[in-house]
């Protein structure tokens, strides 16, 4: 698919990408334009609010600017001990097709990336190598997810950052803060970060 | 917007709340450039009353107001100031004189004063002389009622703390009411094409009302359903302030300032930034309708 460029509303465009990989390598280049404020990536898109109105040149740049590295001020790998004993555990491996110890395997064996923050602050959609861990999201959300809780959906991965109301399959727990309002920023999940998960015991 | 420890030290505790009435939240201009962190820009519902109550007293725009849904509030003046009420019209009692909306007030210690249930429109914003003074989250002192991010509500027994004028107080102490207009302004969202040909013209040409969940999140609408010409699922992508989502129900809401950062379900529509503070004062069961 090729890259559209869509208005929203006065002051923001959508930026519609081939992909999630895609959309990341641009959110630096498509910063860097003057009119650009934020950039906010999606799933497949990056949302751009804009301080003044884009020139039709940026509108045409937009379009064809070669994608740079996804940047979150580090090269530095996160790495999330996890303790992989959450109630879903057996139904992901069950739907999955795997053993719960070759669950847990994909899932420490392969090195995530956040593609986007949603659904809270520090939430972040996590995307991996491979697509063999993915489930469907539960079909009755719990009304109460502990903070810290690691979990799967669809093919993304994600750590709840706080407690409340959720939806994903749960495979285990971190005590690794996601969010912390004394840390700058306090999102440790920023999107382009990548994320190691370990197995910290049972 | 004064923010640091310090200066909350030195600010004087000027206005004890009585009664904050159903809901009164501390708001200004909000958080924004955070989103990519999961975080909304919050702040103010309806950003010109906002700005506007500071005017009159003679504060920067974006200093701390109370956000008041549907009156109910009583303060108390601890100290001599002067304050200001804007966004729904509404009346106010200074110690029980009656006294009214979108002027100067000064209020002498030991004045109450109470602001009123608006006839129509949800939200009042009081400005003080000076600025309320509170602890910031992430650069802001608004409450997100989505997250919970910001200051609690205000409760019975608050005390706040006002800052020092940042100028003179303006030569008008009146300014216009507008009456809460219900025809909202849009332009065209990015999935519009994900939308049969009939939904554009029924957004446009059909009525809505305002459903009874309302909140600082969105304003949900009921009226004839909206169809999708796209079936498939909408990989999730960044929502702004005026956006006009189509849900599963085919019913569409107006995001308000503590809006998700991102949603799965397509944009049809952006309402304007000046009909979005046209939007945070409508309450259930208004009449709407957009115009292009």
């Amino acid at each position: 698919m090729t890259r559209r460029l869509l208005d929203y509303g006065e002051s923001a465009v959508l930026l519609e990408c081939a992909d999630l990989a895609e959309a990341l390598s641009l959110a630096a280049p498509a910063r860097a334009l003057p009119a650009v404020a934020e950039v906010v990536p999606g799933a497949r898109t990056l949302l751009l609010r804009l301080s003044a109105p884009l020139a039709p040149a940026d509108r045409e740049r937009l379009l064809v600017l070669p994608g740079s590295p996804p940047e979150d001020g580090s090269d530095e790998v996160r790495r999330i001990p996890v303790v992989y004993d959450g109630d879903d555990l057996s139904e992901v491996a069950e739907r999955t097709g795997l053993s719960t110890e070759e669950v847990v395997a994909a899932h420490t064996g392969q090195t995530w990336t956040v593609g986007f923050c949603g659904f809270a602050p520090g939430f972040g959609y996590l995307f991996g190598e491979h697509d063999r861990l993915r489930v469907p999201r539960r079909s009755t959300p719990r009304t109460r997810v502990p903070a810290g809780a690691v979990g799967l959906a669809d093919s993304w991965s994600g750590v709840y950052p706080r407690p409340g109301p959720g939806g994903w399959q749960l495979i285990g727990r971190t005590d690794v803060a996601l969010w912390d309002l004394d840390r700058q920023p306090p999102a440790l999940f920023q999107p382009g970060a990548r994320v190691q998960f370990l197995v910290a015991g049972p | 917007m004064t923010d640091s420890p310090a200066d909350h030290r030195r600010a004087e505790r000027v206005l004890l709340v009585e009664q904050p009435g159903p809901l009164a939240l501390l708001q200004d201009l909000g958080r924004p450039g955070q989103a990519h962190l999961g975080v909304s820009p919050s702040g103010a519902a309806d950003r010109s009353a906002h700005r506007l109550a500071n005017r009159l007293v003679g504060n920067r725009e974006d200093a701390v107001t109370i956000e008041v849904t549907l009156g109910g509030l009583v303060l108390r003046a601890a100290a001599t100031t002067f304050v200001a009420v804007t966004g729904a019209p509404t009346q106010l009692r200074l110690s029980g004189r009656p006294t009214s909306s979108h002027c100067t007030v000064a209020l002498r210690p030991g004045d109450r004063l109470a602001v009123e249930a608006p006839a129509r429109g949800l939200r009042s914003y009081l400005a003080v002389r000076g600025g309320i003074v509170a602890p910031a989250t992430l650069g802001s002192c608004s409450r997100d009622v989505l997250v919970g991010l910001g200051p609690e509500p205000l409760r019975a027994g608050d005390l706040l703390a006002v800052g020092r004028p940042a100028g003179p107080l303006p030569d008008t102490d009146l300014a216009p009411t507008s009456p809460p207009a219900t025809t909202l302004r849009l332009l065209p969202g990015p999935r519009r094409d994900w939308f049969d040909h009939q939904a554009w013209s029924k957004l446009l040409g059909t009525p809505w009302t305002v459903a009874s969940e309302l909140d600082r999140v969105a304003v949900r609408l009921q009226g004839e359903r909206l169809e999708r010409r796209e079936q498939s699922e909408l990989p999730s992508e960044g929502l702004i302030r005026g956006a006009v989502q189509v849900p599963a129900s085919g019913q569409p809401l107006i995001f308000l300032t503590d809006h998700p950062v991102t949603g799965g379900y397509p944009v049809i529509a952006v309402v304007t930034e000046r009909s979005c503070d046209l939007a945070a004062q409508l309450r259930p069961g208004d009449a709407v309708r957009f115009r292009g």
